[in-house]
């Protein structure tokens, strides 16, 4: 290493991971150690190797690699720890020190570059991407694609998640989110939605119903212009400047409305919006415009409950469960609020699943790029949600709302199982969504 | 100790067929230290359910004379897994599929990496109990527990892991499988190997498997809490409960300067100016417990204690322990490094052991806690300090050796349940005496005459003192 020692300790946050004792309580939190069986892949390990690189003990940061990139990220570490060990900000702040250095094939940095850069913060390619996935859907391709047997075949076990893709809305309808909905009944709050990149291109839907459901509760809504990707694929994969970029200007658009609160439906969003205030708490022209937009963020659970919560109607009755985001658990620390209005809803019996605080192995792009870790731990949350003999799955993040699809896939139990967010189910039970086909065995 | 060869290594990896040999940086790295001081990397760590390999592994060690250093999940705060001279980490935390509970012999028979809250969990399912719980019982394996012989806050009145070991399968440093005791609680035949065997820190061998003693579970339990102006009256009202007729399940104690620390971490309630707070927890059958937190009540009321507290629900009671609970945390917030000392007294001196080690800390100007069990005598002074701070860890190290010194001199002990390791094997000879020591390295030279089982533990190297200022 030819730079300043002291330059690398700081960049790998050192006086952070000296909080760590040791003591080991992480362990039965964390995901990747409960599978992979070894300490290499536990938060404790992890910290003390990014603590021995500091410290000049390992050379090679190399070692380091393989760790954290089999880190989910989920941050249960966090939760438990005894002494408040901010693990986050060690894992990225090495994921970033790691980047700074890496030499990447000339084919992945473009692809790095391209979707960091280019895809996420765009809402331009995030809409491309969405109006290709419709046409896919409506064309008749995708019928091709999953009678031809060409999925099996493609790279990345993409092929698997085509299967659990959500259903699209047309270009269309997509751009017709109203820029302003008003309360129905006495106005509580005014409101900026959150679309996100993920959610508007796939999950349009669930926007959409995320906004009646607001205003339905007596919320002024205004969908934002200019807003962009919240930044937290960038944070997680070391690219922490973009980061920084997509926070400014997503304050810089928030801040021209003045409004109670700033609401998303994405628990790993939300993280991230809540966590701009640390982002940028070194940039003095930008640490309290982030920390006023921090303060406002809210996960729209949280709001529909504040509102009074969501008058459900006596629908068919149904045993559900709730797989929590674990960045919603962790970061945001939103608990309470997604269970007090699931369990609120008329002929609906909630039951909690084993390990109900584990992640379910999506975590962001993870499943795409640790496939195989992935699946491991998808298997083992799957078990847990098979013992519950729930009909639905709620979730309150795209990423998971996608894997608990693709689990329920894997374990062939779409004739009695199903995901969806809870947006869209509230909706559906508050009769503004259509119920989505039910599985064949529950209707009988 | 030479760093092992290839041709070891593929030795190693002939006999280890079903588990997993690590041999990387990161791997290595990864099993270099536990919830104490110091890192020490070894040269290969394996992972096996298999004790016929295990076995196997043993005697080809004992040939090449390697070391061999058996560990759990590493939450020890003595350096008992510690690989000090490099060698083979045998990590035992994967052989984790036996759990059984006999309900009609009341054991329960464990494989060494099950963890010890799924025991607890298992026995309670039918209505048994495992007393031995230490605060790291959810992550701690319960062959790391026998090994060092864990306490906890059960200890009062329960007793540790020890009275709860009838039987044991062990890998002998010669690579042969012994089996010690069995499923009957009483049993004279020869040696009581078992006990031998539960507290020696893997310095005899390596535990396989484990007969555990199971006890009814007490229908009922009650807490009691209780604020106290002066220490000296908390100690008072202790000997008093316990002359009174009265075994508490627990009675933790709370200094003034724990309970600074929690109020200024997360405000519970507690008076920053009184000296001492206690929490008793008593179970049995409910007509039972319920008449003696009554009597505890009026105990603490009659020795003057400011404020007397019996919680009624389920939630009060969980806020009364969360204030223990807390101080771990709290302490830290302080300064990063935590000296965790269990240095335990007889009952009787308690209130002298409080009065000498708040003149320690005058002494040396350190930042120093006291909580713990003070129903068994089992204090924990615990130190905070910044590692970085050479000076100050140095007075530390001396501020540490004269709590040691105190504790063997009021009768007392170095180490009440965290077990010897490496940190205070220097002051072995100050409690045992030179001819006492000499007898326990007898014994350790009779099991392990190659000296490669857990090297470097419990025994002194000539000239070795506490070092924390590496």
């Amino acid at each position: 290493m030819n730079e300043p020692f002291t330059s690398l300790r700081e960049e790998l946050r050192y006086e952070k991971t000296n909080r760590c004792v040791q003591c080991g309580y992480c362990l039965p939190a964390c995901p990747t150690f409960l599978t992979m069986g070894k300490e290499t892949h536990s938060p404790r390990g992890r910290i003390n190797l990014v603590k021995m690189a500091a410290e000049g003990k390992i050379q090679d940061l190399s070692a380091l690699e393989e760790p954290l990139d089999l880190c989910l990220g989920c941050r249960a570490c966090e939760t438990v720890c005894p002494t408040g060990v901010e693990y986050g900000v060690i894992l990225e702040s090495a994921r970033a020190a790691l980047a700074r250095r890496k030499k990447y094939t000339v084919a992945k940095k473009a692809m790095r570059s391209f979707l960091f850069k280019k895809v996420f913060p765009s809402r331009k390619a995030m809409n491309l991407l969405g109006n290709a996935m419709w046409l896919y859907e409506k064309s008749g391709a995708q019928k091709l694609a999953r009678k031809s047997g060409l999925l099996k075949n493609m790279p990345a076990h993409l092929g698997e998640f085509e299967a659990v893709l959500p259903q699209t809305v047309s270009p269309a309808e997509r751009s017709r989110l109203p820029r302003f909905t008003p309360a129905q009944g006495e106005k509580k709050y005014t409101v900026a939605f959150f679309v996100g990149c993920v959610m508007d291109a796939m999950f349009h839907k669930i926007n959409q119903l995320s906004i009646q459901l607001l205003a339905q509760v007596g919320c002024d809504v205004i969908v934002v212009e200019n807003q962009t990707c919240c930044g937290a694929l960038h944070a997680h994969a070391g690219e922490v400047e973009d980061s920084k970029q997509l926070a400014k200007r997503n304050i810089e658009a928030f801040e021209r409305h003045d409004v109670d609160f700033i609401v998303n439906n994405a628990g790993g969003c939300g993280a991230m919006l809540i966590e701009y205030d640390h982002l940028l708490a070194d940039e003095p022209q930008w640490a309290e415009r982030a920390r006023q937009f921090a303060q406002k963020t809210r996960d729209i659970s949280q709001v529909l409950v504040l509102c009074g919560g969501v008058q459900g109607k006596a629908g068919r009755a149904e045993r559900v469960t709730y797989q929590r985001s674990c960045h919603m658990t962790n970061v945001q620390k939103v608990t309470r609020e997604p269970l007090q209005l699931i369990q609120s809803l008329p002929n609906v019996e909630l039951v909690e699943m084993e390990e109900a605080n584990m992640c379910c192995g999506s975590a962001g792009i993870y499943n795409l790029v640790q496939y195989d870790a992935s699946m491991e731990i998808l298997d083992h949350k799957m078990k847990h949600v098979k013992d519950t003999e729930a009909t639905t799955v709620i979730t309150t993040n795209p990423g998971c709302l996608l894997q608990m699809k693709l689990g329920i896939e894997r374990e062939k139990l779409g004739d009695r199982m199903r995901a969806v967010h809870l947006v869209e189910y509230l909706a559906e039970r508050a009769g503004i969504a259509e119920p989505q086909p039910q599985p064949v065995a529950s209707q009988s | 100790m030479k760093p092992l060869t290839e041709k070891q290594l593929n030795e190693i990896r002939q006999i280890v067929q079903t588990g997993r040999v690590l041999t990387s940086e990161s791997d290595r790295f990864s099993y270099a230290y536990d919830a104490s001081f110091g890192t020490y990397l070894p040269d290969v760590v394996i992972q096996t359910k298999d004790v016929q390999e295990l076995a196997e592994l043993v005697k080809f060690a004992n040939r090449e004379l390697i070391p061999v250093y058996p560990r759990g999940q590493s939450t020890s705060l003595s350096g008992g897994p510690l690989p000090v001279k490099g060698g083979m980490v045998i990590d035992l935390s994967v052989m984790n599929d036996l759990l059984e509970i006999d309900e009609e012999d009341l054991v329960a028979i464990v494989s060494p990496g099950v963890l010890t809250a799924d025991i607890h969990k298992a026995a309670e399912k039918k209505g048994l109990m495992y007393p031995p719980d230490p605060s790291s019982s959810h992550v701690s394996t319960i062959g790391g527990n026998l090994a060092e012989n864990s306490g906890g806050p059960r200890g009062l009145k329960y007793g540790v892991t020890k009275d709860y070991v009838i039987g044991l399968e062990v890998i002998t440093p010669q690579g042969e499988i012994i089996r010690t005791g069995g499923r009957t609680v009483k049993n004279v035949t020869g040696y009581d190997l078992t006990k031998l065997i539960v507290g020696s820190e893997g310095t005899l061998g390596i535990i396989t498997k484990a007969i555990l003693r199971l006890i009814p579970k007490p229908p009922a339990s009650e807490t009691v809490m209780a604020i106290f102006d002066s220490l000296v009256d908390a100690g008072r009202a202790i000997s008093r409960i316990l002359t009174s007729g009265i075994l508490p399940a627990k009675m933790e104690l709370l200094d003034q300067a724990s309970m600074v620390a929690v109020e200024n971490y997360q405000p519970s309630g507690l008076p920053k100016d009184a000296e001492a707070l206690i929490l008793i927890e008593l179970d049995g059958h409910p007509i039972a417990v319920r008449d003696e937190a009554e009597q505890v009540f009026r105990v603490c009321r009659e020795i003057g204690a400011r404020e007397v507290r019996v919680p009624q629900t389920k939630e009060e009671k969980e806020q009364a322990w969360k204030a223990r609970k807390l101080v771990s945390p709290a302490i830290v917030r302080v300064k990063p490094t935590k000296i965790s000392e269990d240095a335990t007294v007889p009952r009787s001196k308690i209130p002298e052991m409080c009065r000498r080690l708040q003149e320690i800390k005058k002494k040396y100007n350190i930042d120093l806690v006291v909580f713990g069990h003070i129903g068994d005598g089992n204090l924990h002074p615990n130190i905070i300090a910044d590692k970085s701070d050479k000076e100050e860890m140095r007075r530390v190290e001396k501020a540490v050796a004269e709590i040691f010194e105190a504790a063997v001199e009021l009768g007392g002990t170095l180490s009440g349940e965290h077990g010897i390791g490496v940190m205070k094997a220097p002051f072995m000879e100050m409690e045992l005496g030179a001819a006492g020591l000499e007898m326990m390295k007898r014994i350790k030279q009779a099991w392990d005459p190659n000296n490669i089982m857990n090297p470097g533990k419990i025994f002194p190297e000539p000239g070795q003192k506490l070092v924390l200022s590496e």
